[in-house]
């Protein structure tokens, strides 16, 4: 360990005392890059955390952080970061669920929940069953969608400005001057597992003298009628 | 006021001042001086007692993470700056420490004491900017000009250091971006024994003291130790509620394991005690750039790895080698070892983490951001309750809400 983030001790064998504490809940216990995670049952969620608040000094919820993984059946990964005062320590839990099913709330374990999981219904459209006030917190009165999910475009759906004929803001679809560009990285050295564009011209040429020519380029399907890939140093 | 001379000329035996007055909804905000930003507060108020808090935030979103995701490591480090813009340094810390954390990348210590030093630095102007304002809220005018002075001194600051006055991006993952001169070292050493002590202590001889400053702080908003737990306080307003709870001691990173400071408390976790702990706090950090300054050590101000640090210009000019390095780091970046960490600094405001979860790119998959305000912020609502409507102001200003943080 040579870095110089903030050190928190792991205590000798504490992951194994909380798993056996979690019991059956427990779905996996990983410890990586010195945090301790722990992997539990969405319905027992709001328990286990009751249970790590007081049976072992977990005091303060600190964050909940919704991730999205869109190839998993369950896309959705809740994760509650734990800190403990006395102990000085920090755990994370975290559930997974989709689209449909409710997690249950932790408001009644720790006021604070109500904001955080507002957070996550707002950014990725999780449930939280039993919360008192399931609002949006984040983004505009009136928003569609969850913009934190990976199949939500970075540019969004709408645009607004102010209407001189509407005397108001009005909504507009999004329209960009530019193409929103997205550069992959991959070197068509170590073959990306896309057809360049140009090659689709040339089926039978011999790749392996095309492709050096040929800059790491754009995704394939967007627009291959567009002249050349931009060179690298173009990137920027 | 239809109804109000209807129930004069009833035949009841109501008199005018035995009308029951209904409770009604105030908006505070979105643009309100006391605000100190876009925050919008629907309020219930009972006569000028606040009832209820419906905080809406949210209306300076600009989907920071969400950014972030389409950026490459160091292409994301600027965002940082723009979260909390009143103390950029210590949101960068939390950042660039996290990336560290999943390279497992070592720092000079040269840079971990310029690191340690500005993130301080940060923490004096941030205090400056929230113990004039919150001052200001509660009637006093002289003190908030008077600390002004001394956060544009330390705008100066970073600006010979990094080139730019708020949004330095000076942290940079390995270390920082560049060294500084010996005289902005004995530059901001003598600031800290002279011009800090002298005219932040004039303008706080006016406040602590001071009657009516007392009669607007003291005993409003008390939060108790497990209220402060229970709604995941942190920073200066945990501290106030009397919890010895700081991340630079509890949990030491870069080279605060190496620095003599005190953490100052609060007994009764009011507005006053959140006040004083920033005060406090302010001579605390002026210690530690003292001793940073007495102890730094020569040598480079950035990791020597090469895939990860860039060359420096110079460099770049006359080594092939470099140059590759160069044209790599700024256009592809770095790529970070799968893995997920939260790492939490001691920001100004308080506890400010970093959920970062990497899949091997060079991008980051998710980052997540653990504002302070999100908590305290939340925590308006039990706050205020039964207070005035003009307390709100006070408690707003003794929270140190900065809305670039809470929204993102």
């Amino acid at each position: 360990m040579t870095h110089n983030a903030p050190k928190v001790d792991n205590p000798k064998g504490a992951i194994n005392t909380l798993k056996k504490a979690l019991g059956k809940d427990c779905l996996d216990a990983v410890e990586a890059n010195d945090e301790i995670s722990f992997m539990v049952k969405r319905e027992s969620i709001a328990n286990a955390l009751k249970m790590l608040r007081d049976e072992h000094e977990y005091q303060q919820l600190v964050e909940i952080a919704g991730v999205d993984y869109p190839e998993r059946a369950l896309r959705f990964e809740i994760c509650y970061h734990l800190l403990s005062l006395t102990k000085n320590h920090r755990i994370r839990v975290k559930t997974s669920t989709d689209e449909d099913t409710p997690v249950p709330t932790v408001t009644g374990v720790w006021p604070v929940a109500d904001w955080l999981e507002r957070e996550v219904f707002d950014l990725y459209g999780v449930l939280f069953s039993g919360h008192p006030d399931l609002r949006r917190i984040l983004t505009d009165y009136g928003f569609k969608g969850h913009p934190f999910r990976k199949d939500f475009p970075l540019t969004g759906y709408v645009e607004m400005r102010y209407s001189e004929e509407a005397k108001r803001v009005v909504y507009e679809p999004v329209k960009l001057a530019q193409d929103f560009r997205s550069f992959d990285f991959m070197s068509p050295w170590e073959g990306a597992d896309y057809i360049l564009p140009g090659d689709e011209k040339a089926p039978d040429a011999p790749k392996a003298e095309e492709k050096p020519k040929k800059a790491p380029a754009k995704k394939a399907a967007k627009k291959p009628a567009k002249k050349a890939a931009p060179k690298k140093g173009a990137k920027k | 006021m239809n109804e109000l001379p209807e129930m004069i000329t009833s035949k009841s035996e109501e008199t005018v001042g035995d009308i029951e007055i209904q409770n009604y909804t105030l908006n505070f905000g979105p643009q309100h001086p006391a605000a100190h930003g876009v925050l919008r507060m629907v309020m219930e108020l009972d006569g000028e007692i606040v009832e209820r808090i419906d905080p809406h935030v949210g209306l300076l979103h600009r989907g920071t993470e969400k950014l972030i995701e389409y950026k490459t490591y160091l292409q994301a480090l600027p965002y940082f700056d723009r979260l909390d813009y009143c103390s950029p340094l210590g949101m960068e810390h939390s950042y660039v420490l996290a990336i560290e954390k999943l390279l497992d990348l070592d720092v000079p210590k040269r840079a971990q004491y310029l690191r340690v030093m500005f993130a301080e630095l940060t923490r004096i102007c941030n205090h400056m900017l929230n113990i004039g304002a919150h001052v200001m809220d509660v009637g006093a005018m002289s003190p908030n000009l008077w600390v002004f002075e001394l956060r544009e001194d330390c705008l100066n600051f970073f600006e010979r250091a990094s080139g730019a006055r708020m949004h330095s991006a000076y942290f940079r993952p390995g270390g920082v971006h560049q060294d500084v001169p010996l005289k902005l070292l004995t530059d901001i050493s003598e600031w800290c024994e002279t011009r800090l002590p002298k005219l932040f202590g004039d303008a706080m001889s006016l406040v602590v003291d001071n009657r009516i400053f007392k009669q607007r702080n003291v005993d409003i908003a008390t939060v108790n130790k497990d209220d402060a737990v229970a709604w995941g306080f942190s920073g200066p307003m945990i501290r106030a509620a009397g919890i010895e709870w700081d991340l630079r001691k509890s949990q030491p990173y870069d080279v605060y394991a190496e620095m003599d400071f005190e953490i100052p408390v609060g007994t009764k976790g009011d507005c006053y005690d959140r006040f004083m702990v920033r005060v406090e706090e302010v001579y605390q950090s002026a210690k530690i750039i003292q001793q940073c300054i007495r102890d730094i050590p020569d040598g480079p101000i950035a990791s020597d790895d090469r895939k990860i640090v860039p060359p420096k210009r110079g460099e770049m000019k006359s080594s092939m080698e470099s140059l590759i390095h160069h044209f790599k780091l700024y256009t592809e970046g770095f790529h970070v070892p799968a893995g997920e960490v939260y790492v939490a600094t001691e920001s100004p405001k308080g506890e400010f983490g970093v959920y970062l979860v990497s899949d091997g790119s060079n991008k980051p998959y998710r980052c997540k951001i653990r504002p302070t305000a999100f908590s305290h912020l939340q925590a308006m609502d039990f706050m205020s309750r039964g207070h005035m409507l003009s307390d709100a102001t006070a408690i707003l200003g003794a929270m140190d809400i900065v809305f670039g943080e809470c929204d993102r």
